[in-house]
């Protein structure tokens, strides 16, 4: 039945900041200061996947796209009069429907995030860019690959010229690394162990 | 005693430097023959007010001429004890409004013209006035307040007056004190921090109420008729069938509310067809007594659905927003959740209005797991399981369905106030001495109820003067005046038991209450010039005239807001007050100075209503809002509604070019201080077109306008717009006759 409780109080519990959704007052403001929303980039504004997560719209709420069109400007929590953390409640639903599987792997910026960049961050404790560049244009196929690289090459050169680049995709690993990996294994422990997987 | 005027000239404010004081002074003596008139140069000071004093005291004056600023500035200063007293604006309305470029002979001319003029009128306004004479009755006036209804407004009500140390007859047509609220099971927070329900107050209230001496409880008891004015009330109370007459001072009605029918509701929302489709006065009901239930098979009711702006806000039932059904419906749902920890309340809602502390009680029932749905119920089935309502759901865009065991209608507030269409005058003479359903059966010539504006609800300039009706006197406290909360109805019942309390003690010093407060004139009569045309007893906006068999006005002095619409409305110039009159006013537009036709200086009066016009005209100059023209001259009027048109007619035949009248906006939005005011004097102008024709003149040579106080911005505009299309026109002709 439609506003059955039953998925409301899992995201209440489950996602990060979620128990938050219950006190949106619906007036819009988040919808209203979205950059995204005047791109046309989502279908639902944040007040309205609230509204759908109160409504028990499990299968819409995990599965849709729109949460990861955030761009974290945090306009919505600026301005949301009711003192949501809106930008932190979106982002909590979109690594929720991630960890559910219920988020499309092809999706770009949950591919980008989940895949490319941390994987590119985990393999030497840094950011290369020139990697994490040529592996989201390649993502698509090589063809995809060769014609966006094309596009870009101007602000690549420019940028290598200001030294803003660097041209090398492989600088080794940071110093220290074998800590930044305790780190990050403890971080997951401590995760599972929140989730109850551990 | 004869009279002795002063004049008094403050120089200060740069008045000295601009003006040519020796000269305003050669007005006020010579031609206006004041016996004494002085300048200081800084009057409103301590050496200025003892110069004044000293006159009073050594020199016999008792009549002041004060020119300086305007009369809304330096009140208590010029305080001085004397009735007849005028200040002349030489500052404010001549100075601070007029371009007069440094060399610039000709505007300089023009400026010690209009302030020579304001001097003139200043003298002569004095001149025509006497001392009022307060008030006196007959009969001894009462301080005796009377309540009518027992609800929590009454109780409330008649507690404040009591604890102020006033009488207080509380009258309930009822056996049992205590009202709707009676019924409530508890009530929505009013101390912070505003989230928790909050006991009952009716048993500590009743409980005050009766232990206390100065309040009498009449239960069982109705008004049969009232008769009288404002400290003179006789009410006759019928109690269980025995009347009796009591004479109080002033009335608060707080007859409280009657939901609307849900009989009458949209056949969709389901009510009659299932006993599980309830009011929310049946649910609170259900809730007092412990049971939240499905009415159709005893079992608990988990699951409940709230309809908000059940038959509200919907032209074909109530118009209105009934203000209060948002917070007693959270309320309820609170009931529901923490009856059971597995419940549901479901709010479908259009707008969840919860003003001011109440957001902090929505925000408890939404932390609670309150529901909010905003959309319509479409439709409602009762089956084995319970209803199943459909719902358009605005959010999702979608339609939903949904169990549930009870559908609570939250339906709105009607008033319980017999009221009376303002513009039709019941007629002389068919009044009977009770009408079914009337509270009070007001033996007035306009009628028995209260005026209404709209929704049956009693008017009242509610921005000036909440409380009010258009019967001075009688005061409307809770949801009989507006549909409104519980908190809301104490804090109504308590401006109420003030405004009573006001009254009586303004009556019994002979003084009127506000917009005029503490005005101790009163209108008189000069009963053999009477023609029996009616239009006082019909006009008076707060029905203080009564007529006699014959169509006679009989005043009634303490109903009576001074506002001059009588004097105003009278063909015959027989009504006028002690510090206002026809002549009066008509004196002092005769006696400014009207420059022939060939000077080409036109001559435009302005009537602006003290109320709000004068106070945007002053604020003219203070905001730097633009110049105006120097050819105006204004006179200030108690009230548009005073206005005569015999003045329309002296200033046409005086020579003025044109007449600006300045008065409050009117109709449903009105800002009028006097209710109708402005409207009448727009009905009046309309006939006006007639006398300029007999004259030969253009009608467009008078205007009327309405004038906010907010307006100086856009008055420069408007009056020297009018100067520009009046100037466009020849002079008048009867310049110099």
């Amino acid at each position: 039945m439609t506003y059955d409780l039953t998925f409301a109080k899992e995201v209440y519990e489950n996602s990060e900041e979620g128990h938050w959704i219950k006190m949106c007052m619906q007036c819009g403001v988040c919808a209203g200061s979205c950059p995204m929303g005047f791109l046309g980039a989502w279908t639902h504004s944040p007040r309205q996947l609230f509204q759908m997560v109160r409504a028990g719209l499990r299968d819409e709420v995990l599965s849709s796209t729109d949460m990861w069109m955030c761009t974290s400007c945090y306009n919505c929590i600026v301005r949301c009069p009711r003192n949501l953390p809106i930008t932190h409640i979106i982002h909590g639903l979109a690594r929720y429907a991630s960890v559910q599987g219920k988020a499309d792997p092809k999706q770009s910026t949950h591919h980008f995030a989940k895949d490319i960049f941390w994987e590119n961050i985990v393999a030497t404790g840094r950011v290369g860019e020139a990697a994490l560049t040529m592996k989201l244009y390649f993502k698509d196929g090589i063809g995809e690959g060769i014609k966006q690289g094309l596009e870009m090459k101007d602000s690549a050169l420019g940028m290598l010229k200001a030294k803003r680049l660097k041209p090398l995709p492989f600088r080794g690993k940071i110093k220290g690394y074998p800590g930044f990996k305790a780190m990050l294994k403890k971080a997951f422990e401590l995760e599972n162990q929140k989730e109850g997987k551990a | 005693m004869e009279k002795k005027i002063g004049c008094y000239i403050c120089t200060g404010c740069g008045i000295g430097d601009a003006l040519d004081v020796k000269a305003l002074g050669n007005i006020a003596t010579k031609e206006q023959k004041i016996p004494v008139v002085k300048n200081h140069e800084f009057l409103c000071g301590t050496e200025g007010i003892a110069m004044i004093r000293k006159d009073l005291t050594d020199e016999g004056v008792n009549a002041l001429v004060i020119a300086g600023c305007s009369h809304r500035v330096k009140n208590e200063e010029f305080r001085l004890g004397i009735a007849q007293m005028d200040r002349v604006d030489l500052r404010d309305k001549c100075l601070w409004v007029l371009d007069v470029p440094e060399g610039d002979d000709t505007a300089e001319e023009d400026r010690q013209m209009m302030a020579e003029d304001y001097i003139r009128i200043g003298c002569v306004k004095v001149k025509k006035m006497n001392d009022p004479n307060p008030y006196e009755a007959s009969t001894p006036f009462s301080k005796v307040v009377l309540v009518v209804g027992g609800g929590i407004a009454g109780l409330t009500a008649a507690l404040e007056v009591a604890r102020t140390g006033y009488q207080a007859i509380l009258v309930e047509k009822g056996e049992t004190l205590g009202g709707q609220v009676a019924k409530m099971h508890k009530v929505s927070p009013a101390r912070a921090p505003y989230n928790k329900l909050e006991e009952n107050p009716l048993p500590m209230l009743l409980a005050e109420v009766k232990g206390n001496k100065n309040i009498r409880i009449m239960n069982n008891t109705v008004v049969q008729k009232t008769v009288g004015a404002p400290g003179l009330f006789d009410v006759t109370l019928n109690h269980n069938g025995t009347a009796a007459v009591e004479r109080v001072g002033s009335i608060i009605v707080a007859t409280g509310f009657q939901a609307y029918d849900p009989g009458k509701l949209d056949k969709k929302l389901g009510y009659g067809s299932s006993p599980d489709v309830i009011t929310s006065m049946e649910f609170e009901e259900m809730a007092k007594a412990g049971k939240i239930v499905r009415k159709s098979d005893g079992k608990p009711a988990k699951r409940v659905a709230f309809s908000l702006c059940a038959g509200q806000r919907d032209t074909s039932h109530l118009e209105y927003c009934s203000g209060a059904c948002c917070v007693y419906s959270l309320k309820q749902a609170l009931y529901v959740i923490e009856n059971h920890p597995d419940a549901s309340a479901y709010l479908i809602y259009q707008e969840v209005r919860t003003p001011g502390q109440m957001e902090d009680f929505y925000r408890k029932v939404q932390n609670e797991g309150g529901i909010f749905i905003k959309g319509d119920v479409n439709k409602v089935t009762s089956g084995s399981s319970g209803l199943t309502l459909e719902v358009n759901d605005k959010l999702l865009r979608q339609g939903v369905t949904m169990e549930v065991d009870l559908l609570v209608l939250a339906t709105g507030m009607e008033t319980t106030m017999d009221t009376t269409d303002p513009n039709s005058a019941s007629p002389v003479g068919k009044q009977v001495d009770e009408l079914p359903g009337s509270i009070l059966n007001l033996q007035y010539r306009q009628g028995p109820g209260l005026p209404s504006l709209k929704n049956n609800f009693p008017d009242s300039h509610f921005i000036c003067f909440p409380y009010e009706t258009r019967r001075t006197g009688i005061y409307v406290a809770g949801p009989a005046r507006r549909p409104m909360g519980i908190a809301a109805t104490c804090t109504d019942a308590a401006g109420a038991a003030l405004k009573a309390i006001q009254v009586v003690e303004s009556v019994a010093r002979g003084a009127a209450v506000h917009p005029r407060a503490g005005d101790l004139s009163f209108p008189s009569f000069r009963e053999e010039g009477c023609t029996q045309c009616k239009r006082c007893t019909e006009e008076c906006p707060f029905g203080a005239i009564n007529e006699d068999e014959k169509g006679n006005p009989l005043f009634n002095p303490t109903r009576c807001r001074r506002c001059g619409t009588c004097m105003g409305a009278c063909p015959q110039k027989i009504i006028s007050f002690a510090n206002y009159s026809v002549d009066m006013i008509g004196s002092m537009l005769k006696e400014m100075e009207i420059p022939e036709a060939d000077d080409e200086k036109p001559r435009i009066l302005v009537f602006a209503c003290e109320n709000d016009a004068i106070p945007a005209l002053d604020m003219v100059g203070r905001s730097h809002a633009g110049a105006l023209s120097p050819y105006i001259r204004i006179i200030p009027l108690r009230c548009m509604g005073s206005m005569s048109l015999v003045w329309i007619a002296d200033a046409m035949a005086s020579g003025y070019d044109g007449v600006l009248l300045m008065g409050c906006r009117h109709g449903t939005d009105y800002q009028c201080h006097n209710v109708r005011g402005s409207a009448l004097a727009e009905i009046r102008l309309s006939k006006v077109s007639e006398t300029l024709d007999r004259l030969q003149l253009e009608s467009s040579r008078v205007k009327m306008v309405e004038v906010n106080i907010m307006d100086a911005e856009t008055l420069p505009q408007v009056i020297n717009g009018f100067v520009a299309e009046i100037s466009a026109l020849d002079p008048n002709p009867y310049k110099g006759f």
